[in-house]
């Protein structure tokens, strides 16, 4: 991938990766009442990373990852499968929302609830197959 | 509108067959997007285009004010692009791989499993 | 909410949850077998006791997440969908045991058991809900989970057979996907059992039927019925034997079941179009899957036109549509899927010991391993409907209702073509396992591992059960039969579903 190491897409790219994650985080947060979601989070963090493939090549974004993208994908699953769980133990049926309120230090009243588990395990989900299937591809490249 | 739609429609359609049936595996692919891209227009069109307020409930409300667009269609496409998404992003794998075995980007040359 | 309608989503929860823990121990070999033997037997039991629920409690509804009925998703299992269950638990169950002895390290390395999971959820799913877009989602779960497993271990041939599988099996979601964006447009629901109610007052009945036909197209690709089966000979023959016998018993049938649920609660179907249409499509699907396998001569393509073949028969009970059709339809289903996959668990074991399919290189099996021959006897006399084992009740059952619908040359049809697959099995008989072996020059792939004990259990397992199921007639056809009059009096599904008030003024609960 040496051709695509340009210098304007390198300096920038350093730059626009953690906006890019951060905004995913943000898209993640706000997607229960709001546009935003696990999903789209999810396919905005996978660009990111896909974004640093570009400019660098693949050992250097598994080292960015730390974790294999198969684990992702195995723990969002796991996660997203899960939250729908505790409604059972409510007497509710699967995937009923279960709402906790709380006080937190700096946010102040938060409402944390199943559905959060859930975007956050498609969060993974999504983050996980897209750089699996990327990361091969690329590997398959050279 | 609606009318141009289908004629949009059936205009996809039509493409994603031609394509469909080239000898080519490259164009199968694409073939195959542009009907899944089809099939989501026709669910958009065939629950009604109206030009409506969206969805939205008010704050304290039980049911929206007024008559709103139609929200369970858009939700159904958005469902059928995420799957399209993934079953494409496995073609396209697949496509790959299967150039690399078979060296060959042609379906003639794809006949061994055939009887 | 009592534990019933928990007992509801156990078997999509179950596989999912297996699938999602060994994707997270994808490095451990060993954790990925616990968990597929222990996921696998959980889901039998559970299936198990879902029958036993809606046997004695009739239709048992489970409205995802709290909305009610026609605007939330609902599971539904009736008669019908919990035995199709406890039969994927039988398959699922048998798969990774089977497994345990015969997929190599390299297979499990690239996910052959959470795929195997994912599989399993998307058929359990398909089988239970209540909504049509969720039909298709579980369609979508189900193609994708197979798409992968087909091509596991890239060989030349995998990537041909994945190629036309791909191809057909896309367009035919597509075409389901156009079919049910029609029927939205129509009807303004999704929800099978509204959607029963609301076509029956629609009378727009040409509209109906081009829904009906499209729904048609789209099932009968998945089914593998007649004019559209090519991708199933293409394919199924070059994966590992366990994802074959998977594919074999599991996949043809969610289209099979599709069309029966579709056909019978949505649609009108007695004196239609659809109805003269599926008798024809029955009668072809099984003459062209047997003359298919008449031609062939590697073990498993003669068993995957005889999977085509096969189909017919269920079609055929499905068009005849009468309450013993139907049940016949049923009985059919759930034998196929044992005695199938015995077949081809067999011919996995048959290229273990002897390194080929083909029956020309193959010979003496019976000598050397006569009690892989027995297995193999009992099997395929119950294919061919030989007394007393399933495959004979199934073949009665059905055709006894065609001679109660004086549809003579249906049932000529049937007979000839139960002969034509008496004879296939008699020429694998004769070249595989009879004949003496003529020249060597075919080995075992390489020296194999352990675990033929446990290959071996799990076809003297599925052997014993369709004997089991001959013998035990009278339980299962009264099983099949209460499945058969809840298909054809939709109104009790209805009913089960959007509850007693009446159709009118319902309110969406709220979250």
């Amino acid at each position: 991938m040496n051709n695509m190491m340009s210098l304007v897409l390198r300096t920038t790219g350093y730059f626009l990766l953690p906006l890019l994650l951060i905004f995913s985080v943000f898209l993640l947060l706000r997607g229960h009442d709001e546009p935003g979601g696990g999903f789209i989070a999810g396919l905005v963090a996978a660009a990111a990373v896909c974004l640093h493939l570009f400019f660098t090549d693949i050992a250097a974004t598994r080292r960015l990852l730390h974790i294999d993208p198969r684990d992702l994908l195995g723990w969002g699953l796991t996660l997203a499968t899960l939250s729908g769980i505790p409604a059972v133990f409510m007497g509710d049926p699967f995937f009923t929302s279960q709402w906790v309120e709380m006080t937190l230090p700096i946010l102040g009243e938060t409402k944390v609830g199943t559905p959060l588990l859930f975007d956050i395990g498609v969060y993974a989900v999504v983050v996980g197959s897209v750089l699996a299937i990327v990361l091969s591809l690329a590997e398959a490249e050279e | 509108m609606g009318t141009l739609m289908a004629f949009l429609v059936g205009g996809l359609y039509a493409a994603a067959i031609y394509m469909i049936m080239r000898r080519s595996i490259v164009k199968l692919v694409i073939g195959l997007v542009l009907l899944s891209n089809a099939a989501n227009l026709l669910i958009f069109t065939s629950a009604g285009m109206t030009r409506e307020a969206p969805p939205l409930i008010p704050l304290g409300a039980l049911q929206p004010d007024g008559v709103v667009a139609d929200p369970l269609a858009q939700a159904l496409i958005l469902t059928a692009i995420v799957i399209g998404f993934g079953v494409l992003a496995f073609a396209v794998v697949l496509i790959h791989r299967a150039y690399e075995v078979v060296k060959a980007d042609d379906m003639d040359q794809m006949k061994d499993t055939d009887t | 909410m009592g534990h019933t309608s928990v007992l509801l989503a156990l078997p999509i929860i179950i596989p999912l949850l297996s699938g999602a823990l060994s994707l997270i121990y994808w490095r451990s070999r060993k954790a990925q077998r616990i968990i597929g033997v222990l996921g696998t037997t959980a889901l039998l039991v559970l299936s198990g006791m879902l029958v036993a629920e809606v046997w004695q409690h009739g239709i048992i509804v489970m409205h995802m997440g709290g909305w009610q009925a026609p605007f939330g998703i609902v599971l539904v299992s009736d008669m019908l969908a919990a035995s199709m269950v406890f039969m994927t638990g039988i398959s699922a169950v048998t798969t990774a045991f089977y497994a345990l002895g015969s997929v190599s390290k390299r297979h499990e390395h690239f996910g052959f058991y959470p795929l195997m999971h994912l599989l399993l959820a998307g058929v359990n799913g398909a089988f239970l809900t209540g909504d049509m877009f969720n039909l298709y989602v579980w369609f979508e779960v189900m193609l994708v989970a197979s798409f992968a497993l087909l091509i596991l271990g890239g060989e030349r041939a995998q990537m041909e057979g994945a190629i036309k599988y791909v191809a057909l099996n896309l367009v035919s979601s597509a075409i389901l996907l156009s079919a049910i964006g029609l029927l939205y447009g129509l009807t303004g629901t999704l929800n099978m059992a509204d959607l029963g109610y609301k076509i029956g007052q629609l009378e727009d009945d040409a509209m109906i039927s081009v829904v009906a036909m499209l729904f048609l197209v789209a099932f009968g690709i998945k089914a593998a019925a007649f004019p559209l089966f090519f991708w199933l000979p293409a394919s199924y023959h070059t994966p590992r034997v366990a994802v074959s016998a998977l594919f074999a018993g599991l996949l043809t049938k969610v289209g099979v079941y599709a069309l029966f649920r579709v056909f019978t609660v949505i649609f009108p179907f007695e004196d239609t179009f659809a109805q003269s249409l599926l008798v024809w499509i029955a009668a072809l699907t099984m003459v062209t899957g047997v003359l298919g396998a008449a031609a062939q001569f590697e073990f498993r393509r003669i068993l995957s036109f005889h999977i085509v073949s096969q189909i017919g028969y269920m079609l055929m009970g499905l068009a005849l549509y009468s309450p013993l059709a139907i049940a016949g339809g049923i009985y059919f289903i759930a034998h196929n899927i044992v005695a199938k996959s015995g077949l081809f668990l067999i011919s996995g074991l048959v290229y273990r010991f002897k390194g080929s399919y083909e029956l020309k290189e193959l010979g003496g099996v019976y000598r050397q391993y006569p009690i892989l021959a027995l297995m193999f006897l009992i099997c395929a006399f119950s294919l061919a409907g030989l007394p007393p084992l399933s495959g004979f009740f199934a073949k009665f059952l059905v055709i006894r209702a065609g001679v109660e619908a004086h549809a003579w040359w249906l049932v000529a049809t049937a007979l000839a073509v139960g002969f034509m697959t008496l004879y296939s099995m008699v020429k694998i008989w004769a070249e595989v396992f009879w004949k003496e072996q003529e020249v060597c020059h075919i080995k075992p792939p390489r020296k194999y591992r352990g675990g033929t004990r446990i290959m071996y259990a799990t076809v003297i397992g599925l052997a014993l059960l369709t004997i089991a199921m001959g013998l035990a007639m009278e339980p299962l056809f009264l099983i099949a039969q209460m499945a058969a009059e809840q298909l054809l009096n939709p109104a009790g599904y209805i009913e089960a579903v959007l509850g007693e008030t009446g159709l009118g003024a319902r309110e969406g609960a709220t979250p």
